[in-house]
């Protein structure tokens, strides 16, 4: 199987899907140094961003957001990639500046609806083309 | 896109500093991520990250900082997480304290105005109808864009900064004229006419407003008359915090709204919502998670407290002093009219604290144990009970003044029909 996205910044990765069941702010919903999911009462409360490539299939929230993913990637506890289902700016904001700081750099995607589930093992590819299995 | 052949230049690195080309590639990928085809020339911003989220960020402001990068426009900063007056009232560790002061001065080395306030437009800082603006701070936002007619997006966290390096913002959104049309129509005239002009319903309004708008422009028809601008920035603060409004028309109040018709851009509305009065109650209790019982502070000034505000406690208080801290969160830019004629000292007698630069929801000032907060501001009580513990209730500025003289929750009912 394979898929094709629009790129809001490319790059390379692959990895586990994590995806948010409900919509989560960064800022107030997931920790800054554990990149755990804090939101009360949140489907995926208690497991860590760290590391997957993590869909979010409605990108909501606070612009400080972009903080806290900036935080993330320092500390290398960002995803391994972002997979967004609205074109929105506010976390690519916080990825493109951790690039110009030469911190951990990942690729962010968008498209409609993504029918990515948490487990599935997904490649991403520099022009947006997204391949089953790692 | 289309850059001009200046933008293009500080793009690459051939014109300016490196800190002006961080800044213009943060402006121009966001334009290129949300589908702009050009950029457009602003006059004035407003800072949104002075508060400390982590040190990521302030090590990246200090970045831009020793890389020259300089505001090519006026540019207001937001709160941050400091009293820069009162060096003790906020309880932070050490180590945050610092690079939460080293991020507010890495601010100033860029140029801009330390205004530290949500409210910049209480300051010389008023952009005209139809100026183009890169301005954060929600309430902000919306208070430039529907009652200035300002035009700005709702930036944020280093895009605000990086407009105002690059004297440009990405040229989509309610930057265009046509977006800035409503699609939904709210009808109060079925209120009773005393409600309409009390203070408190604009908060309650603001908050129902922005729970059914999400990010839709909106147009209200049916406020009477004349509205004092602490009304509007009630409501924009309210309307901004339980949703994303970031404009909203008022018929015959804001400069876009001569009548329904004309905000509404000639096209019916989308959607038609008839105000009740069980509306505005249940809006108004949603903001109270407390019951009736004992207070432990009234926090008021959010956005900043105005000067006619802070007199209008001393009026209620008639002397009386509070049982409990009343703590009032305004702008530095307020006290000066405040100190000029003993206004100042007459609160501070009745045992107000000032919070100047930040304000008791965003940083660590309230003591740390669970706790009421009573406050006539929407955006306090949407706040309160996620970043400091403290379970809100909502009333009227008369019921927050005579609740803090009694020490616990005193409302006037009748004013709510």
């Amino acid at each position: 199987m394979s898929w094709r996205a629009d790129v809001l910044l490319g790059g390379e990765a692959r990895g586990t899907v994590l995806r948010m069941d409900a919509p989560v702010s960064f800022w107030g919903g997931i920790s800054p140094e554990t990149s755990e999911v804090v939101l009360a009462g949140h489907p995926q409360r208690g497991e860590r961003i760290a590391g997957s490539i993590l869909v979010l299939p409605r990108p909501i929230g606070s612009s400080s957001s972009a903080s806290v993913i900036l935080e993330l990637l320092r500390k290398g506890k960002g995803p391994r990639a972002l997979i967004l289902g609205v074109r929105d700016a506010i976390l690519p904001i916080g990825v493109l500046v951790a690039r110009q700081m030469g911190w951990n750099v990942i690729p962010v995607l968008a498209m409609a609806d993504p029918p990515f589930r948490t487990g599935d093992g997904l490649r991403i590819h520099e022009d947006g083309a997204i391949e089953a299995g790692t | 896109m289309n850059l001009s052949d200046h933008e293009r230049g500080v793009l690459s690195g051939a014109t300016g500093t490196e800190g002006a080309r961080m800044a213009m590639e943060v402006v121009v990928e966001t334009a290129r991520m949300m589908g702009a085809d050009r950029l457009v020339p602003i006059v004035s911003s407003h800072i949104d990250g002075c508060l400390y989220h982590g040190d990521a960020g302030v090590l990246y402001c200090e970045k831009l900082a020793e890389e020259d990068a300089r505001v090519a426009v006026p540019a207001t900063t937001n709160v941050g997480s400091l009293n820069l007056l009162k060096a003790d009232q906020v309880q932070l560790p050490q180590a945050q304290r610092r690079m939460a002061y080293r991020l507010m001065m890495a601010h100033q080395r860029m140029g801009c105005t330390p205004s530290w306030t949500c409210a910049p437009y209480q300051t010389q800082a008023r952009p005209e109808q139809g100026q183009q603006i890169a301005w954060g701070e929600s309430n902000a936002v919306a208070f430039a864009n529907t009652v200035l007619g300002a035009r700005t997006n709702r930036y944020g966290d280093f895009l605000d900064l990086a407009c105002a390096i690059a004297g440009r913002a990405p040229y989509y959104g309610l930057h265009c004229p046509e977006k800035r049309a409503a699609r939904l129509l709210f009808e109060v005239s079925g209120l009773p006419e005393p409600l309409l002009r009390e203070d408190a319903f604009f908060a309650v309004l603001g908050a129902l407003v922005g729970r059914l708008a999400g990010d839709a422009v909106s147009v209200i028809d049916g406020i009477p008359g004349p509205v004092r601008e602490d009304q509007l920035k009630s409501f924009c603060a309210a309307a901004a915090a339980t949703g994303a409004v970031a404009l909203t028309h008022i018929v015959g109040v804001t400069p876009e709204a001569p009548d329904a018709a004309t905000a509404l851009g000639g096209v019916p509305p989308e959607e038609t919502v008839r105000v009740t009065r069980d509306m505005i109650v249940d809006a108004r209790d949603r903001l109270s998670l407390a019951g009736p019982g004992p207070i432990d502070c009234v926090s008021l000034g959010s956005p900043h407290f105005s000067e006619d505000e802070c007199r209008a406690v001393l009026a209620l208080a008639e002397g009386g002093t509070f049982r409990v801290p009343v703590y009032i969160c305004l702008g530095r830019h307020t006290l000066d009219g405040l100190q000029a004629d003993g206004a100042y000292a007459g609160l501070q007698g009745l045992g107000v604290e000032f919070v100047v630069d930040t304000c008791v929801v965003v940083t660590a000032i309230l003591p740390r144990r669970p706790g009421v907060m009573m406050t006539n501001s929407a955006k306090f009580a949407y706040y309160a009970f996620g970043n400091t513990g403290y379970e809100p209730v909502f009333g009227t500025l008369s019921d927050c003044i005579r609740s803090a003289q009694a020490g616990e929750v005193v409302r006037d009912r009748e004013i709510w029909g």
